[in-house]
């Protein structure tokens, strides 16, 4: 196909919208003695950034994570807190 | 192949990380569920809506999966040219979906919707229903429910909801279903039915919209599931022309639903009355909708 | 080899919308969504015809509206079928919004046109008025102005729409009931013949498969490439024009009839009037040539077959030294000219080409315009030029 053809075709990448672990006013902080490992979190992460971690407990990809919550909001033993986010 | 609700959380991700959906967003949950039921074997066409947003903008998308994005009113149309080209080419394996909001739906893809149904295309017609033009920012659709604020009802809307789901069954496809994020197991039962049928199959799914009806981000889902259990949302399919309620909660005052969410904050306690006699009205008949057996053909 | 092709095949005394049936049976659409409309119906019931009777092996899309139909094409388009509607005037511009969609995303939809008057007041009769109104969409616009000519075509703009430099839709517009209605004698081409001409469509470019996944027409910032896309699809439109005239040249190698490409000329080369149409007033303005060359008068006919892309620079070539350019509009531009005078002058001016144009307004609504009424025509287009007085707009035939 000639080279002026250009058309408006994406491919699939993370962070499409950029690195929206930026956008998190707070962050989800798992506390593993309470965890039970039920994985509601992971199941409600509309981001889908709960993933299971070499020891077997949800870890959060924080690159991406929009702070919203609905996983501490969701968790039956309230494993998650909300923490403010600190920058530099 | 998700056989249970934790194989939603699990296996390849089709909606990519860094998205450009607002925290919070129902839509995107759903959007999770459904690409890891299909495994990724389907072709969506998206018109106008939030989800024309989300995949983020050119030369990169949040999907992994093959997307068209199309005019507004013309979702179930070209879902249809597809369908029917993929039959014409031998293709068997693929689902085509069409993916659209309530607005492209109950409104402008209304005429579309109702011919494919009609001639019973091959797809999986599936409508996200956050209640208003959200993408546009918060206008009022024929979804959103009555007394609503939306920034073309400032005072709340004055009509009804469409009853939608029961719009198209009435069309007499082999499957219709309302599902939610609130319910996984349901909504997961639902589409996996939907998935192994042929012809026209249309789901609508609430999917609460923070930025639009004003809650607490983290309250997605505890509202989807309260939406349920205050009969704002009743969850029901309709196969083969036969209606079941499918998840039959014991119900709850539906104050405990408008306040948490600002746009119903202006509603007195006679207007929540007046709210909740007519979900009950509407659950009521549902519940003779259930008592008469096959009913749509 | 022509002689051969030409034997087979066979000959038949059809209309022009059976004629464009037939190519759309010949060129192997595999998918066909449409919506009746009058004068374009029976090119839908035809096919309908073919497939039932198991002539055509193509998926038949009774689609609920025009905007539909449009839809369902550039849906069956964007994973790889070929593809075929029919439509006119109200259906046409109901299209519109799509129409741009299917340019956009460079799928090489083919359709036909059955050019109608649009409303209101309802008129079903002729009038370019409906296919004008598509010129900005990015469509090539072909006008035909028989019913051999139609059928031939459509197979040719196949070819060319397909063409991984060119990626565009197509419509081949022909006058309502004045062809799509009216019996003429058509060569109807053998179908191995026609498979040999035109091979399977296999998209060069994206097609929808979740084994290659992308995203088709997500949104695109204004410092991203969208104006790269709409000078792309220029780009392609201008190309387009030399795959005309090499489609039209492998046409006459293969089945040995010639319509012309971008344009057809009749008695052009020692003429001081040229007259300039399109369709079938140009049909008539062939009859008026020899009508007024019989009387001593040298007029030739330029008819116009592509109007996107518009042979500009080619019209320049041969106006330049004539005495009088005079063109035909059957639609107009409201409150400017006919869209056909209009692209013409501008040519003439950017080329620094200063032959009069005298164009005409005239024939809307089906209003009949023989080759009489050109012969007239051309004379007030004399006096206008010696007189020294060129308007934009000169109506034909208006009462009042």
């Amino acid at each position: 196909m000639p080279s002026d053809i250009v058309i408006p075709v994406s491919n699939p990448a993370e962070a499409a919208a950029g690195q929206t672990g930026l956008w998190r006013v707070f962050k989800p902080v798992i506390d593993k003695g309470k965890c039970v490992r039920c994985w509601v979190c992971a199941l409600y992460c509309m981001e889908d950034v709960i993933d299971e971690g070499p020891d077997g407990y949800p870890v959060v990809d924080y690159e991406f994570c929009k702070g919203c919550g609905i996983c501490a909001n969701e968790c039956p033993t309230k494993a998650i807190d909300m923490v403010p986010e600190v920058r530099e | 192949m998700a056989k249970t609700v934790m194989d939603l959380r699990r296996g390849p991700k089709y909606v990519l990380p860094g998205s450009a959906a607002c925290p919070g967003c129902g839509a995107q949950i759903a959007l999770k569920w459904v690409l890891k039921i299909l495994e990724g074997r389907a072709i969506f066409v998206i018109p106008a809506c939030c989800t024309s947003v989300i995949q983020g903008p050119y030369p990169k998308s949040a999907f992994k999966f093959p997307v068209y994005n199309m005019a507004f009113a013309a979702a179930a149309s070209t879902a249809s040219g597809m369908a029917r080209a993929l039959r014409a080419m031998g293709e068997e394996d693929i689902h085509v979906v069409a993916w659209a909001g309530d607005g492209g739906t109950y409104d402008i893809g209304l005429q579309a919707l109702s011919g494919a149904a009609e001639r019973n295309e091959d797809m999986i017609y599936i409508c996200y229903d956050n209640e208003a033009y959200m993408n546009t920012g918060i206008q009022r659709s024929g979804a959103t429910p009555p007394k609503a604020w939306t920034k073309t009802t400032p005072t709340g809307k004055a009509e009804m909801k469409k009853n939608m789901a029961l719009i198209v069954a009435a069309h007499g496809v082999p499957y219709v279903a309302t599902a939610s994020i609130g319910y996984p197991a349901d909504f997961l039962k639902k589409l996996k039915k939907a998935k192994q049928m042929r012809g026209f199959r249309y789901i609508q799914i609430f999917a609460p919209c923070p930025t639009g009806w004003n809650f607490p981000v983290d309250k997605t889902v505890e509202i989807a599931k309260l939406a349920v259990d205050t009969y704002v949302w009743p969850l029901f399919e309709v196969e083969h022309g036969k209606l079941k309620i499918t998840v039959k909660p014991r119900r709850r005052p539906l104050k405990d639903y408008v306040s948490l969410q600002k746009r119903f904050r202006h509603l007195t306690d006679a207007d929540i009355e007046e709210l909740e006699r007519t979900f009950l009205s509407r659950w009521e008949a549902l519940e003779r909708l259930e008592a008469q057996g096959t009913i749509f053909l | 080899m022509i002689q051969r092709q030409a034997e087979r095949g066979k000959w038949d005394i059809i209309t022009g919308n059976h004629a464009v049936a037939h190519a759309a049976r010949l060129a192997r659409v595999k998918v066909v969504p449409a919506y009746p409309i009058t004068p374009q119906t029976t090119i839908v019931e035809y096919i309908a015809d073919f497939i039932e009777r198991g002539e055509m092996d193509a998926e038949y899309i009774r689609v609920e509206s025009e905007h539909s139909a449009m839809a369902a094409a550039i849906g069956a388009a964007a994973v790889g079928a070929r593809t075929f509607t029919a439509t006119a005037s109200q259906g046409l511009l109901l299209m519109h919004e799509v129409l741009h969609w299917a340019v956009g995303s460079r799928l090489p939809i083919g359709m036909a046109v059955v050019n109608r008057a649009v409303g209101p007041p309802w008129s079903i009769h002729v009038d370019h008025q409906d296919a004008i109104s598509q010129r900005d969409t990015g469509w090539m616009i072909q006008f035909v102005s028989s019913n051999q000519e139609a059928l031939d075509t459509v197979l040719m703009m196949y070819k060319v729409a397909e063409r991984p430099d060119v990626l565009l839709p197509f419509m081949v517009c022909l006058d309502g009931f004045v062809l799509s209605h009216t019996f003429q004698p058509v060569h109807i081409p053998d179908q191995a013949d026609v498979d040999a001409f035109l091979p399977e469509y296999r998209p060069p470019h994206w097609v929808m498969d979740p084994d290659r996944p992308i995203t088709y027409g997500n949104l695109v910032m204004p410092e991203r490439e969208y104006m790269e896309m709409r000078w792309s699809i220029h780009e392609a439109m201008l190309r387009a024009k030399e795959a005309i005239r090499e489609v039209a040249g492998e046409f006459k190698r293969a089945f040995g009839r010639y319509h012309g490409d971008l344009l057809w000329e009749y008695e052009t080369e020692d003429a001081d009037i040229l007259v300039v149409a399109t369709g079938t007033l140009a049909s008539e303005a062939e009859e008026a040539v020899d009508l007024l060359r019989s009387g001593g008068k040298g007029v030739g006919l330029v008819k116009v077959r592509s109007y996107r892309p518009f042979p500009g620079e080619e019209i320049v070539r041969l106006a330049e030294g004539r005495k009088a350019i005079v063109v035909l509009d059957r639609s107009l531009s409201f409150g400017q000219a006919g869209p056909l005078a209009t692209d013409i002058r501008a040519a003439l001016f950017t080329a620094g080409v200063s032959t009069p144009v005298v164009g005409f307004v005239t024939g809307l609504g089906g209003r009949d315009i023989t080759y009489e009424d050109i012969a007239e025509i051309v004379k007030i287009a004399e006096e206008r030029v010696k007189e020294g007085r060129l308007r934009p707009v000169e109506w034909y035939k208006l009462r009042r």
